[in-house]
C-alpha cells in the first residue's frame, strides 16, 4: 500500500525527478525551489542550483523563505554579485534549466507575473512583477514551469506577457531572437504538459493517478490537447515523500511557520 | 572626497534631498531599513526612488508619501507576498501617484553597471517576446555593429544618492561587505553620492584579497547603527526576522493600521535605537 500524498507533493515529487544530477538549474523561489532540492537531497547530489541572489552551487539545510536568505551563501560554492549572476552565468550560456513559477500561463507556455485584470497603468492586481524571469525564459537551455492548475492559471490570454515561452507558437519562439528551447515541460498538480512538436501548444502529456481527464480540462482556460499515449504519473516513493516532508518541516521550524504551508 | 564618520540623522540631512533619485539597494540581504526610517522622519518628498527589489522599506516610504516615481524590477514581500501600500500607490493613487518605470533584473543590474561604468546606456539580450517594452519607453532596441543581433538597450542608473547597509567599516571609514553582495558595490559606485551605514567600526577589517570593499574615498558617508538593516538581515550578524516580514503584511494591508504603525514607531522615534527598542525585544509590529 503505498504512501498517501497530496496534489502538491506529487507535483513537487514529479519535478524533483526530471531534474538529472549534474544539471546546472537556476531557480525560482517556492515551488520550484522546493522540487529542485528535493532532487538534490534524493537522487540528483550533484546539481547545481544557482539563485539570483548571485548563489552558485547552494546547497540550503531548509528552504529559503526569500531569494537571498542567508542559508543559500552558507553553504553555496560561491557567492557572486548579482551582474555577474545574470550577465555571465546567465546570458553567457551556462544554465541548463530555467525553472520557474507563475502566476498565469498560456497555451504556449508564456508567463505572467506583472498584472492581473484591468490594464498595466490601473491594473486589478498588481502582481511583484518581472524579477529574473524574463532573461531566464530566453536564455537558459530550457525553461520548466510548476504552477497549480486552475482555471485562473491556465488562461486562453494572458493579461500580461512578462516572460517567454513559445510566444505565438509554431517558429515564432525561435525567430524571436531568444535563445533556448523555452519552456519543455509544465509540471502542475494534475499532471505534465508538454509543447507540440510542431504547434508547441502545451499538451497534457501525463497525468497524475486519479485525476481524470475531464479534471484537467475543466481546471484548463482553453481546450486542453491530451497526447495520444498519456501517460500516467508515477505515484511518489516512500523515500521521496519521506525527504520532501523532512525537508519541509525543517523548513517550517526554522521559519516558524506551520508546516502544511509550503 | 573623504568618507565623514557621522550620525546617520546628519548623513540623511545633508545628502538626501526632496526630489532627488535615490536607491536604497539590497537584494533582500543588508537592507538599508534605519535609513529609509531617517527619510521618513526627515519627511522627503518627491523621491525617484530606483531599486531592484523594492519591499517592506519601500513600502513603508511609498506608504508615507515620500516617493512620486518608482524605477523597479520586482516588487514584494520576499516569501510573504505582495506590499500592500506600493499596490494601493497603484491601483488606488493612495497617498499619492506612483509613476512606475518598470524593468526586470538582469536589466537593473546592468544599468546600474553601465552608471558605475561611466557610460550612458546598458545592453542585453533581454526581453525577448515581453510586454515590459510597450510601457516603458527606456527599454529600447540597437542592432550589434558587428553582428546586426536585436538586443535590449536602457540608460544607466546615476542616482543622486545611493544608500546602503554593510557589515563592517574601519576608522577611516573603508567598508567591507561579506555574504549576498547583490548590486551594492554598482549603486554606490554609480552615485553621484553615497551613504553607508554599519554595524559596526573595527579598528582592521581584515579584509580578504578578493573580497567586496568599498574604499572610503567613493562614500561621502559612514554611519554606525547597529541592526541597521532589521528586519533583514546581517550575515554574521543577526538572521532575518521572518515574523517581522509575515506580520508586516497584516499591518500594512490598511491605511489606518500602517499609519498608526508608523507614527507609532517611525516617526515616533528618535532613531534606530528607539525604533528597535518600541518594537520590543521579540521584534515584530503590533
Amino acid at each position: 500500500m503505498p504512501m498517501s500524498y497530496t496534489p502538491n507533493e506529487i507535483m513537487t515529487v514529479e519535478a524533483a525527478r526530471r531534474l538529472k544530477n549534474g544539471t546546472v538549474c537556476f531557480v525560482g523561489i517556492g515551488l520550484p525551489s522546493a522540487a529542485a532540492n528535493l532532487a538534490r537531497l534524493t537522487h540528483a547530489p550533484d546539481v547545481v542550483l544557482i539563485y539570483e541572489s548571485g548563489t552558485i552551487g547552494a546547497k540550503p539545510d531548509v528552504l529559503p523563505l526569500s531569494i537571498g536568505d542567508g542559508e543559500l551563501a552558507e553553504h553555496a560554492d560561491t557567492v557572486v554579485s548579482v551582474p555577474e549572476i545574470f550577465r555571465y552565468w546567465l546570458q553567457g550560456g551556462r544554465v541548463d534549466v530555467g525553472f520557474l513559477g507563475a502566476a498565469q500561463v498560456d497555451r504556449f507556455g508564456n508567463i505572467n507575473t506583472t498584472v492581473i485584470g484591468g490594464d498595466y497603468a490601473k491594473p486589478k492586481v498588481r502582481l511583484p512583477g518581472a524579477g529574473g524571469a524574463p532573461e531566464i525564459a530566453s536564455n537558459a537551455k530550457e525553461t520548466w514551469i510548476i504552477i497549480r492548475q486552475t482555471k485562473r492559471s491556465f488562461v486562453a490570454k494572458l493579461d500580461f506577457l512578462t516572460s517567454v515561452g513559445h510566444l505565438d507558437g509554431g517558429d515564432s519562439r525561435a525567430r524571436s531572437g531568444a535563445w533556448g528551447a523555452g519552456p519543455t515541460a509544465v509540471i502542475t498538480d494534475m499532471g505534465v504538459l508538454a509543447p507540440d512538436p510542431v504547434t508547441r501548444e502545451l499538451t497534457l502529456v501525463a497525468i497524475h493517478p486519479g485525476i481524470t481527464i475531464e479534471e484537467a480540462r475543466a481546471n484548463t482556460g482553453w481546450d486542453l490537447r491530451i497526447a495520444p499515449d498519456l501517460a500516467t504519473t508515477a505515484v511518489p516513493a516512500e523515500h521521496e515523500l519521506a525527504a520532501l516532508r523532512e525537508l519541509q518541516e525543517k523548513t517550517a521550524k526554522a521559519h516558524g511557520t506551520s508546516a502544511v504551508s509550503e | 572626497m573623504t568618507a565623514k564618520i557621522m550620525p546617520l540623522a546628519d548623513a540623511v540631512s545633508r545628502f538626501v534631498k526632496d526630489g532627488q533619485t535615490v536607491a536604497m539597494e539590497g537584494f533582500t540581504h543588508l537592507i538599508p531599513f534605519a535609513a529609509g526610517h531617517e527619510v521618513i522622519r526627515q519627511a522627503r518628498r518627491e523621491l525617484m526612488l530606483v531599486r531592484m527589489t523594492p519591499d517592506i522599506i519601500y513600502d513603508q516610504m511609498i506608504g508615507m508619501g515620500c516617493a512620486r516615481g518608482l524605477e523597479f524590477s520586482w516588487g514584494g514581500n520576499p516569501g510573504v507576498g505582495s506590499i500592500h501600500r506600493f499596490r494601493d500607490a497603484i491601483q488606488n493613487e493612495w497617498p499619492r501617484p506612483l509613476a512606475i518605470q518598470e524593468h526586470s533584473h538582469a536589466d537593473m543590474a546592468g544599468r546600474y553597471q553601465a552608471g558605475a561604468s561611466g557610460l550612458p546606456f546598458s545592453v542585453l539580450r533581454g526581453y525577448v517576446g515581453s510586454d515590459l517594452p510597450k510601457h516603458n519607453d527606456n527599454i529600447r532596441t540597437i542592432a550589434c555593429p558587428f553582428t546586426g543581433e536585436k538586443l535590449a538597450a536602457t540608460p544607466a542608473i546615476n542616482p543622486d544618492v545611493t544608500v546602503i547597509h554593510a557589515q563592517q567599516a574601519d576608522r577611516k571609514g573603508n567598508v567591507l561587505i561579506t555574504g549576498i553582495v547583490g548590486i551594492q558595490k554598482e549603486a554606490v559606485l554609480a552615485a553621484k553620492s553615497a551613504i553607508v551605514t554599519v554595524e559596526e567600526v573595527v579598528d582592521d577589517l581584515d579584509a580578504p584579497m578578493n573580497a567586496c570593499f568599498i574604499p572610503h574615498w567613493v562614500l561621502n558617508a559612514v554611519c554606525v547603527v547597529p541592526r541597521g538593516a532589521h528586519p533583514s538581515y546581517a550575515h554574521g550578524y543577526y538572521e532575518r526576522d521572518n515574523a517581522f516580514c509575515k506580520a508586516w503584511d497584516g499591518v500594512s494591508r490598511e491605511r489606518d493600521t500602517f499609519l498608526e504603525w508608523m507614527k507609532r514607531h517611525v516617526l515616533g522615534t528618535k532613531d534606530h535605537a528607539g525604533f528597535l527598542e518600541s518594537i520590543g525585544p521579540r521584534p515584530a509590529p503590533g
